[in-house]
């Protein structure tokens, strides 16, 4: 994955601090908010814990790293918009959709479809990786995304799920 | 049919009277009409004044017809020729009897009517022997005008204006004697223009009177130098007295009080002209003004804050202020409430100045000129030069720029903050703000730069700034 190239914003010190006028604080929100999906996307990232350092979050260069109130206001913000969930009610876990799950989904009907696998049954664990899905987006994807991913076709008809000895070799018949 | 001609009176720009110098107030009484009711004598004279605030001082009596004060509400009798609606003034030392209040079964339905005589001359004017008409005071008002008759009756006998070194003010003779019989008398009351704030003359209240009084300590002390070192036997018997002198002397001079040398000398010459240049001369007090208290409290603040006002940028913390009117009050002092409701009050006159409340709850005086655009403007030019853009500004920054005090110079940026102009930044650096970049950062691409405006300068100092190594 490339290296992340950071906005020029990300440099300016008020950027870091939670603006208090709504005008202004509705832009910061949505930079922030644009900032964590590009970031997250561009470095494979699914889980956010904001209590923990995060290297978004510190700008060593200016010094300056969010509050744990600016965190929480920001990650919030993408929650309320459908771009991540909160994984736990202490809000310890964000788990951060830069796809949405039906974009999940879509992308993995298009990786069936490119590799010849309809009618085919694998495991969830192979889709993610497996060699076949090896230089795909869903490589290594995060098992709670995918889940819902399959979850959502499988309500519509698209594949079926069979229940495993255990929780790992879950199988999943396509049907497209 | 002649007119009684009285002296004008000049006021200060938030409606008060302009005192000579050693003139003080001693009682005010709203709703008073002067009437002349000559009749016996065939009519010779006439008066006829608007109702107004009738303010007693040591010197004169002074009428400020309701619609002609900057309080201007609205006179029901305002049909009458504009000369009689100027405030003017008469010297007590032209009225020669004041008579008795009527207490008659008629008054207690009726406005109460004062008569008083007054010297006039042939052609009206007052302050002029010759002859003398009988001036009726009706008190239409609510105050107490017993107290004020009976005030108006102590000061009239107790001739303050008489002392008067310059013997200007009250006394026979006075209120444009040299003037060509128009109507541009009363050049004594404001000729000089002094305002009642010169430092020369004598003081009875206030920082002044504290002064004095000193004076009169030292001048004592002074002459029991004198006489001690007469002889010897002189000296003996003030042995005690200089014991007790030289002690006090020793003391002042550990505790670093007295000034020795000549610069500190001039220091503390300095400072008394200083104390005394702010100095309240006739300070509006409760006993004095009655129910018309925190209406006449507040015109004399309204004209004495021009001056701190002006010195302090045109803004000033309500805190500084009542400190710095308390102690030119001297004696007189005010509670903060007594603060509070005359600068409340500003708002039904017609005042340069205004109080301001933050949303911080910090509440200022200011003037009414200056414009938060003004200001605005300012602010935004510190912010975006090229050092500042990048490093951001303090409230201390501002307040050395803009000439104001810190906390208030923060007031500022916070206002300039909610107007979108600054943002600001925290850390453990302390409270900064920035030039707002905000609105200029492209949305959908997170990455854009346009070619020009403040966001692309401020990539350019701030890249600047790293290369050369910060």
């Amino acid at each position: 994955m490339a290296d992340f190239k950071f906005p020029p914003f990300y440099n300016y010190p008020p950027y870091f601090t939670l603006q208090p006028v709504k005008d202004t604080r509705e832009k910061q929100v949505q930079l922030w908010k644009e900032l964590i999906l590009d970031y997250c996307k561009t470095r494979n990232i699914f889980v956010i814990r904001p209590e923990e350092d995060f290297p978004l979050f510190s700008n060593p260069t200016i010094d300056r790293s969010l509050t744990h109130e600016a965190r929480q206001v920001f990650l919030s913000a993408l929650v309320s918009e459908g771009r991540a969930e909160w994984l736990d009610k202490g809000h310890k876990k964000c788990l951060v959709l830069w796809h949405r799950i039906q974009d999940w989904a879509d992308i993995l009907v298009q990786y069936v479809k490119e590799n010849g696998l309809e009618d085919s049954v694998m495991t969830v664990e192979e889709i993610r990786s497996g060699p076949e899905s090896r230089g795909t987006e869903l490589h290594g994807m995060d098992r709670i995304i995918l889940w819902r991913a399959l979850k959502l076709l499988e309500n519509k008809g698209k594949l079926a799920i069979f229940k495993g000895t255990s929780a790992d070799d879950e199988g999943v018949k396509f049907s497209l | 049919m002649v007119t009684i001609n009285m002296p004008e009176v000049e006021l200060t720009p938030a409606g008060r009277p302009i005192l000579l110098p050693t003139e003080t107030e001693c009682s005010l009484l709203s709703g008073v009409q002067l009437l002349c009711e000559d009749d016996d004598r065939l009519s010779h004279f006439s008066l006829h004044l608007d109702p107004g605030l009738l303010t007693l001082t040591t010197h004169r009596l002074i009428l400020i017809p309701e619609n002609s004060s900057t309080a201007a509400p609205s006179s029901t009798q305002s049909q009458h020729s504009s000369s009689t609606s100027r405030p003017c003034s008469i010297p007590l030392g032209s009225i020669t009897q004041i008579f008795v209040l009527k207490k008659s079964i008629k008054a207690m339905f009726g406005s109460p009517r004062l008569r008083f005589q007054l010297s006039v001359d042939s052609e009206g004017r007052v302050g002029k022997t010759g002859r003398s008409v009988v001036v009726t005071a009706v008190m239409r008002g609510k105050g107490d005008v017993e107290a004020f008759v009976d005030k108006f009756r102590r000061t009239w006998e107790a001739r303050v204006w008489e002392r008067d070194p310059d013997g200007s003010a009250g006394g026979q003779g006075s209120g444009g004697s040299n003037s060509t019989g128009n109507h541009s008398v009363g050049d004594s009351v404001s000729g000089s223009g002094r305002g009642g704030f010169d430092s020369r003359g004598m003081r009875v209240v206030g920082v002044s009177g504290i002064l004095r009084r000193e004076q009169e300590i030292w001048e004592n002390t002074d002459k029991n130098l004198q006489e001690a070192f007469q002889d010897l036997n002189a000296l003996m018997s003030k042995a005690k007295e200089m014991v007790m002198l030289a002690e006090k002397m020793r003391l002042k001079l550990l505790s670093g009080q007295s000034q020795v040398s000549d610069e500190e000398l001039g220091t503390k010459e300095e400072m008394q002209d200083w104390l005394l240049s702010v100095g309240v001369i006739s300070p509006v007090t409760k006993e004095s003004a009655g129910a018309l208290y925190h209406q006449q409290l507040s015109r004399q603040l309204a004209d004495f804050v021009r001056i701190p006002l002006d010195r302090a940028g045109g803004m000033i913390n309500l805190i500084d202020m009542y400190c710095l009117f308390n102690r030119a009050r001297g004696t007189e002092l005010i509670s903060p409430e007594d603060l509070l409701q005359a600068c409340s009050l500003w708002e039904k006159f017609d005042v340069p100045v205004m109080l301001r409340k933050f949303d911080s709850g910090v509440m200022v005086i200011q003037n009414k000129a200056q414009r938060d655009e003004e200001v605005f403007s300012r602010i935004k030019s510190l912010v975006t030069r090229a050092d500042t853009l990048r490093t951001g500004i303090s409230a201390s920054d501002a307040a050395i720029t803009l000439g104001i005090a810190p906390a208030l110079a923060k007031e500022h940026l916070l206002a300039a903050e909610s107007q979108g102009l600054l943002c600001r930044d925290i850390s453990p650096d302390g409270f900064r703000f920035y030039v707002n970049l905000f609105p200029e950062i492209c949305i959908d691409d997170i990455h854009l730069v346009m070619d020009e405006g403040l966001y692309t300068a401020w990539i350019k100092s701030s890249s600047l700034s790293r290369l050369m190594g910060h």
